[in-house]
C-alpha cells in the first residue's frame, strides 16, 4: 500500500492536493483512501492531508504513521512541533520539500537517514494577487515520484478536482502539476509502496496503568492568563495587510474594531497600528478600510516591506 | 455501475437524495456541517425537491423533524457530539410519537476537554432513547445505511426514528471509493413514503404525545416503544436481505469477519472495525485464529445474532471506544449481559481505546490477543485496560509541568 502525507498550512491547497492524487491513483485502477486533517482550522495553520493507495481494499484507517512519501509545501513547517512532519519519518520514507534550500542542506539538517528532495519553493504572487494554491505541484510531485501514475490520469485527476473554480483555474493548475511531475521524471518510481506491521514479529506495546491523580492536576485547566498573546498565530499569515499611513484617514475605529483578532491597535495619535505577531492575515481589514489605505503583500519575504 | 470517491459526510447526503426527502431541519457543527451544505446546494440546484430550513438549535432541529415527521412526509437531518446532547430532551421525547424519520450523526468525543475528533459517547448518550442505532464502518456504508434505515423506520411493525453514525474525520472527512445507487434502484428499494396512517393536518388536529399520570399507561406506552424496537431485529433481517438483493452489497445486523473458526474474536463498532480487520488478516497470516464480530446495530441489540457468533469462543476482546465514568466500556456491560449464564460463554476482556480519535497502532490489535489468550489460559478476565502508552504519558507529564510552572508564576504574581 502506498502511504503519503502532505503538509501545508491552510489555504496552500493541501486537501486539495490529496484529492488529486487520490482521484489519480483511482482512475489508474487503485483503491483509495483520502483526508485532510484539518488542524485549527484556519488559513495559515498547519494541516495536513494524507492519501492510501493500494491494488486491494483498504481497511487500514486514520492518520498515517509510516509514511512512504512525506510532501512537504512549505518548509517553515519543518521546525513547527504541531506540524509533526517528521512524524513516522523512516529510512524507507521519501521526504520532498518545497524549499530554495537544496536537499544536501536539509539532510545535514534533519540528520535523518531519509532520502530528502526539494522542488523550488512558489514564487511570491505579483502585488496584489493573492498567493495560489500549491495542491496541484504538490500531487503532480507525488504523482511522478510513486511512479504508477501517467501524465494524462494527473491531468483528468486535475480537471476533475478544480473544474468547478472554471478553465483558467484549470489550466494554471494543470501545468503546475505537470511542471513538477516533469521536474521530477528522473525520480520516477523512487517511492515505494509500504507493507504491513507483521503481527507475528513485531515490537512490544508500551502500555501502562494511568494513577488516579489529584483533580487539581488531572483537570484540563489553563493557570495562566493571557496565554492567547503568547500563541503567534501571525505565522499562520500567507498575506500580509499593511498600512498606507500617508492615505489613513484616522477615522480610528473601521479596521480596529472589525480586525476579528484584535490585532489592530490605536494609537494616541489615532493611527491604526497592526500586531503582526497575531494578525492571522484574513485581509478583513484590507477589505472594509473606506479610504483604500490597507494593501495586502505576500508573506513570504515580506519582512522587509513592514513600514 | 459505477463508483466515485465521496466522502463519508457526501455519503451520507447522497442517501438522503436517494430517499427522496421532504424535508431537512438542520443546523451545523463540525464534523456534520458538509451534510447539509451538500443538501443546500442540491435543493438549491433543483436536484432535489423540497426544504431545508435551518433552525435555531439542533434542540428546534430534532423537533422540527419528528413534527414534519407526523405529517406523513420523509424527513431527514444529522447532527454530531453536542448538537445531539443539546437536542437530548427531544431525542428522548419523539420516539414515543411513534413517527419515522432518520437522523446523521458524525460521531465526535463529548466536552471536556473540548475535541473534534470521534468516539461513541455522543451516540450512547442516545442509546436508550428509543432511537435505532446503525453504525457505520465505511463510507460504502453510510449510503447504504441511510437508505435502509429509511425502510426501518417506516416499517409498520417498528416506526421509530433510526440514527445511521458514521465516525468524524474518519469517516466524515475520509473519501472512499462509494458505489451510489442508481435512482430508479433506489425507487424500488424505497418507494416515496406514503404516510400509511401517519398524517398529522391542522384542518384535522389531534393531540399527539398526551400526558398520562400513576404509571400504569405510561408503563404500556413505554414497554410497546421497547417492543417496536425488538421487532426491528425481524425487520432489519428482512431488509438487509432485500438491500442485498437489489444492490449486491449484504449488511447484516451483526458483521462477522472470518470468526467462524476463530478462537478468539474483536467485538468493536464503527469505522475503526477496518483496523480490527486488517489485523484479523495479519494475525491469520502469523497463524493465529482470530476473526471480528462487529455489531451495526446496536439498537435493537442483536443479542441472538451475537450469541450465535461468540458462543463457544476462548476469549473475546471487547473494544470500547467509549467511557462510562465509574463503570468502563458500555459495549463490554452490555455484551456481557446477552453471554452471561450462556453453555459456552467465552472470556470476556475489556478494553478502552480510540477516545477522542485516539489512533490504534497494530501492534495494539495483536497485544490484545495475547492479553485475551493470557486470560482464558488461566481462566481469569483482566482488568479493563486503557489503551495509552509511556510514551503518550510522558508527553501528557510535559504539559502538565508547563501547567505546574504557570500555576506557580500565576500564584507568585498575585498580591
Amino acid at each position: 500500500m502506498y502511504r503519503i502525507r502532505f503538509h501545508g498550512r491552510g489555504g496552500q491547497g493541501m486537501k486539495t492536493a490529496s484529492c488529486i492524487l487520490g482521484d489519480a491513483f483511482f482512475a489508474e485502477g487503485f483503491e483509495v483512501q483520502d483526508a485532510p486533517r484539518y488542524g485549527a482550522e484556519r488559513r495559515g495553520a498547519p494541516i495536513f492531508a494524507y492519501v492510501r493507495a493500494d491494488r486491494a481494499a483498504i481497511n487500514e484507517r486514520g492518520i498515517i504513521a509510516r509514511p512512504d512519501l512525506v510532501v512537504v509545501a512549505d518548509d517553515t513547517l519543518v521546525t513547527v512541533p504541531a506540524a509533526a512532519v517528521l512524524q513516522g519519518v523512516g529510512a524507507r520514507t521519501v521526504l520532498l520539500i518545497c524549499s530554495n534550500d537544496d536537499a544536501a542542506t536539509w539532510t545535514a539538517r534533519l540528520k535523518r537517514d531519509c532520502r530528502v528532495l526539494t522542488l523550488p519553493a512558489p514564487a511570491a504572487p505579483e502585488a496584489g494577487q493573492a498567493q495560489a494554491g500549491v495542491g496541484a505541484l504538490c500531487a503532480g510531485a507525488a504523482a511522478a515520484l510513486v511512479g504508477v501514475i501517467g501524465r494524462a490520469a494527473l491531468e483528468r485527476a486535475v480537471a476533475a478536482e478544480l473544474a468547478a473554480h472554471g478553465a483558467p483555474v484549470v489550466a494554471r493548475n494543470t501545468a503546475q502539476a505537470l511542471a513538477a511531475y516533469d521536474a521530477l521524471a528522473a525520480h520516477q518510481g523512487l517511492v515505494s509502496a509500504g507493507g504491513a506491521v507483521d503481527a507475528g514479529a513485531r515490537a512490544p506495546v508500551d502500555w501502562i496503568d494511568l494513577a488516579a491523580e489529584d483533580a487539581a492536576a488531572a483537570a484540563p485547566d489553563i493557570h495562566a492568563t493571557a496565554t492567547s498573546l503568547k500563541a503567534a498565530t501571525g505565522l499562520w499569515r500567507v498575506m500580509r495587510p499593511v498600512i498606507d499611513h500617508a492615505h489613513c484617514h484616522k477615522c480610528s475605529w473601521i479596521c480596529s474594531t472589525l480586525c476579528p483578532d484584535s490585532a489592530i491597535a490605536v494609537d494616541a495619535d489615532h493611527a491604526p497600528r497592526i500586531d503582526y505577531d497575531h494578525c492571522k492575515g484574513c485581509l478583513v481589514c484590507v477589505a472594509v478600510c473606506p479610504s483604500h489605505a490597507i494593501r495586502a503583500i505576500p508573506e513570504r519575504g515580506a519582512a522587509g516591506a513592514v513600514p | 455501475m459505477t463508483r466515485r470517491l465521496l466522502t463519508g459526510n457526501a455519503a451520507a447526503a447522497w442517501g438522503a437524495r436517494l430517499a427522496g426527502v421532504d424535508y431537512v431541519p438542520a443546523f451545523p457543527i463540525t464534523p456534520q456541517t458538509e451534510i447539509i451544505e451538500t443538501l443546500a446546494r442540491w435543493f438549491d440546484g433543483g436536484e432535489m425537491r423540497g426544504r431545508l430550513t435551518m433552525l435555531e438549535s439542533e434542540h428546534s432541529m430534532v423537533t422540527a423533524a419528528a413534527a414534519a415527521a407526523a405529517t406523513g412526509v420523509r424527513v431527514f437531518t444529522a447532527t454530531s457530539s453536542q448538537g445531539l446532547l443539546y437536542a437530548m430532551e427531544m431525542i428522548h421525547a419523539v420516539p414515543g410519537w411513534r413517527v419515522p424519520f432518520v437522523l446523521a450523526n458524525v460521531s465526535r468525543g463529548l466536552a471536556t476537554p473540548i475535541t473534534l475528533e470521534p468516539d461513541h459517547n455522543d451516540v450512547l448518550a442516545a442509546r436508550d432513547s428509543g432511537f435505532l442505532q446503525i453504525h457505520c464502518a465505511s463510507c460504502q456504508e453510510v449510503h447504504d445505511s441511510v437508505l435502509i434505515a429509511y425502510r426501518l423506520a417506516e416499517d409498520a411493525r417498528v416506526r421509530l426514528p433510526v440514527i445511521v453514525n458514521l465516525d468524524g474525520f474518519y469517516l466524515s472527512f475520509t473519501r472512499e471509493p462509494v458505489e451510489v445507487a442508481d435512482p430508479a434502484a433506489a425507487r424500488a428499494f424505497l418507494p416515496p413514503f406514503t404516510g400509511r396512517g401517519i398524517e398529522f393536518r391542522a384542518s384535522r388536529p389531534v393531540s399527539q404525545a398526551a400526558a398520562v399520570l400513576g404509571g400504569s399507561q405510561y408503563s404500556y406506552f413505554r414497554y410497546e416503544t421497547h417492543l417496536a424496537a425488538l421487532q426491528a431485529l425481524p425487520a432489519y433481517a428482512e431488509i438487509a436481505a432485500a438491500f442485498a438483493e437489489a444492490f449486491g452489497r449484504h449488511h447484516p445486523a451483526v458483521e462477522a469477519y472470518r470468526s467462524d473458526d476463530a478462537e478468539f474474536v474483536f467485538v468493536m463498532i464503527g469505522s475503526f472495525a477496518t483496523k480490527a480487520r486488517d489485523a484479523v488478516d495479519r494475525l491469520r497470516e502469523a497463524g493465529a485464529r482470530v476473526g471480528l464480530v462487529r455489531p451495526r446495530l446496536l439498537r435493537p441489540f442483536p443479542a441472538a445474532d451475537l450469541r450465535r457468533h461468540l458462543l463457544g469462543k476462548r476469549g473475546i476482546a471487547v473494544i470500547d471506544q467509549n467511557l462510562s465514568f465509574g463503570k468502563g466500556g458500555v459495549l463490554h456491560a452490555e455484551l456481557a449481559s446477552v453471554l452471561y449464564g450462556e453453555p459456552g460463554a467465552p472470556l470476556l476482556a475489556s478494553f478502552i481505546g480510540g477516545l477522542g480519535g485516539r489512533d490504534f497502532a497494530p501492534e495494539e490489535f495483536y497485544e490484545m490477543i495475547d492479553v485475551t489468550r493470557r486470560a482464558a489460559d488461566s481462566g481469569r478476565a483482566p482488568e479493563p485496560r486503557l489503551l495509552y502508552t509511556a510514551g503518550e504519558l510522558r508527553e501528557m507529564r510535559k504539559l502538565q509541568a508547563i501547567a505546574a510552572v504557570e500555576r506557580h508564576e500565576d500564584g507568585a504574581g498575585k498580591p
